[in-house]
């Protein structure tokens, strides 16, 4: 993929037109393309994979949500989960992440069994999550979010809490961890106020900041990108990047195909519940099953002007 | 009207028992409610627990009066687990629903005649003073300054009471500025996003859940010490009189729940003495025992204004203790 495909049709609004033009040209960052060990297909195995599910099935009332045969995730990549909406994918993170127990099915993460642990076990192992709708800790300060999230703090323990002589040392370096964090992601200035005055994508970025203070080996981020906006959209793409870079797997909700092409080293399709189609991105996106069910065969086209709309006095203007 | 006796009156009821058990309850409920966010609508429950165990273990099973205070807490930590390991997984209105029924439950059982050996039913508890009265270090006599003039006994319950409270203060600041109450405080805004990162909610839950519920119990112990214990005082009323306090004072504070209980239970005196003289003097137009029950309408409202134009309390912080989320 040249970067001169990723820019956008040129009446796309002006922000959004320089915001894409300075992402990175994406074959820098994809890992080489073989992930897997065979041709890309749903349930194919990867050389190296950090998480393997088999069977996960979950339903609601009649609907099966979640019935995915086979599903590995390669490690030290990063993999984007697409799909229509109700296709199951933030079922299918709930329920990787603990946060939802299936009806049936068997996962492990690093070869241990993850099935029926509960969220925060599973977080302990070093798989961290973040949500679709931002969980900031609204009265608690930036700072106070961050050290939150650091794991094994003796001073956490109930009875080790009211001697503060035990802690005091750990909590320093949680905080000068934290603190740096912080910088990295533009939220310094912030730290003294509650989360509750931050802005959208401020919100994201605090809440990715957040999961990272747990020293995850595996990162799961549902719809990263949703509600914010373009300016920050670069500097969350660079985050995520970054999390590869420092040796991290990502596994990523998005609808924003932008987002997924420049960044996604693999691609899982879901639709009504099922692993429809996977493989590396440019492969994934031309399949046709994709397109049909997700992606429309207008994906790269621009949509047109918006049609029947009036003026104040009822004469249609376009 | 005799403003000399009503303020007296008020004056004296910042150092009541009854006034510093409240201390000690509200600051059980602001652990629950203003730090880890759990509705706890059954204080009154663990007042109640505190209360008749004491006096059981004393008179029932003669124990000394430390042993039976730690039969009290005892006591609320077994209601606290038993009361936790169903609710605490549930949303926090749910928590609510179950406490109160719990607290009535509780209530009941001591109000049976089918314990009669033991809680005396409906009569209620008394006579067990005697084992903390000769404890008491302080000299005989009546002493003390204006409205706060009692003999040694009544010296003595208030003067451990204030210890306790002391003691319960310290232990609550020590608390919520440790991590552990950073985790609490989490949990009270979003526990989904603090077990993402790793923490055992259901276990700081119940922790939270049994300290605060031994802070009630002993609440319970030490309104108890200079009275007797009688199961129609543990009504929910009992309960929403603590929330007030609490809010009166600021939930998410230290030092709000010692000052709420006393401005509540200065304000129900002072109402307790003024209405009744106004209703005699003809400016209210009701009798005065109509009066005297009037106080709980006027605290109603003005616990009703609190919440929503001053939700933080007196002391609390306006941005971190809202109900507007």
């Amino acid at each position: 993929m040249s970067s001169d495909e990723l820019a956008p049709a040129p009446h796309d609004d002006h922000e959004i037109l320089v915001e894409t033009q300075e992402v990175a040209p994406t074959h820098e960052i994809h890992a080489t393309h073989d992930l897997a060990t065979g041709p890309a297909a749903p349930g194919v195995s990867k050389k190296d994979p950090i998480l393997v599910a088999d069977h996960v099935s979950r339903s609601f009332g009649g609907i099966k949500a979640v019935d995915v045969e086979h599903l590995e995730i390669p490690r030290n990549a990063i993999t984007a989960l697409i799909g229509p909406n109700g296709a199951g994918k933030t079922t299918l993170f709930n329920l990787l992440s603990g946060f939802d127990q299936p009806d049936s099915g068997e996962w492990s993460f690093n070869g241990r069994s993850l099935a029926g642990i509960p969220a925060w076990k599973a977080a302990r192992r070093g798989q961290v999550r973040t949500f679709q709708l931002t969980k900031v800790l609204q009265r608690l300060t930036v700072l106070e979010s961050m050290k939150l999230g650091a794991t094994g703090q003796t001073g956490e323990r109930i009875l080790a809490s009211v001697l503060p002589f035990l802690w005091r040392a750990q909590e320093k370096a949680i905080e000068t961890r934290a603190l740096d964090l912080l910088r990295k992601f533009k939220l310094y200035d912030k730290r003294a106020d509650y989360s509750a005055s931050l802005s959208g994508g401020q919100r994201k970025l605090l809440e990715m900041a957040r999961a990272l203070m747990t020293e995850p080996e595996f990162v799961l981020l549902d719809e990263p990108m949703a509600g914010v906006n373009p300016a920050l959209v670069q500097s969350l793409l660079d985050h995520v990047i970054d999390l590869k870079s420092e040796g991290m797997t990502v596994l990523f909700v998005e609808h924003d195909m932008h987002m997924v092409r420049h960044i996604a080293d693999w691609v899982v399709v879901m639709a009504e519940g099922r692993i429809v189609a996977e493989g590396p991105p440019r492969e994934v996106m031309m399949d046709p099953a994709v397109v049909d069910a997700y992606l429309g065969s207008h994906l790269d086209e621009d949509i047109g002007v918006i049609t029947g709309r009036y003026d104040e006095e009822g004469n249609r203007i376009s | 009207m005799d403003w000399g006796q009503i303020l007296n009156n008020t004056a004296s009821f910042m150092l009541s028992a009854e006034t510093i058990g409240f201390m000690l309850a509200a600051l059980g409920l602001s652990i629950h409610f203003g730090y880890a966010g759990l509705l706890n609508f059954g204080m009154a429950g663990f007042m109640a627990i505190g209360a008749y165990g004491y006096a059981i273990s004393i008179l029932s099973f003669g124990l000394p009066w430390w042993a039976a205070m730690g039969v009290s807490m005892l006591g609320a930590i077994v209601f606290a687990v038993v009361l936790g390991i169903p609710t605490l997984r549930l949303r926090a209105d749910y928590l609510a629903i179950v406490t109160i029924a719990a607290a009535e439950i509780v209530r009941l059982l001591f109000q049976t005649q089918l314990f009669d050996r033991w809680t005396n039913s409906a009569d209620g508890l008394g006579g067990y003073h005697a084992s903390f009265r000769a404890a008491n270090p302080l000299p005989t006599g009546t002493y003390g300054l204006g409205p706060w003039t009692y003999t040694e006994t009544g010296w003595w319950a208030r003067v451990f009471g204030l210890l306790l409270v002391a003691l319960a203060v310290v232990l609550v600041w020590l608390l919520m500025r440790s991590p552990w109450g950073r985790v609490l405080k989490g949990i009270r805004e979003d526990e989904d996003a603090v077990r993402s990162l790793g923490k055992n909610v259901f276990l700081y839950k119940m922790q939270a859940l049994i300290i605060g519920g031994v802070l009630g119990a002993l609440g319970g112990v030490v309104i108890a010490l200079p009275s007797a214990v009688i199961p129609q005082y543990y009504l929910p009323s009992l309960t929403f009189f603590v929330w007030t306090a609490l809010l009166l004072g600021g939930a998410a504070t230290i030092f709000g729940p010692v000052l709420g209980s006393m401005l509540y239970w200065m304000l129900m005196a002072f109402l307790s003495g003024v209405l009744p003289a106004m209703a005699a003097e003809g400016w209210l137009p009701i009798s005065t025992t109509q009066a005297g029950n009037l106080r709980f309408v006027v605290v109603g409202v003005a616990l009703m204004l609190l919440v929503a134009f001053r939700p933080q309390g007196i002391l609390g912080n306006k941005k971190e203790m809202t109900f507007v989320k």
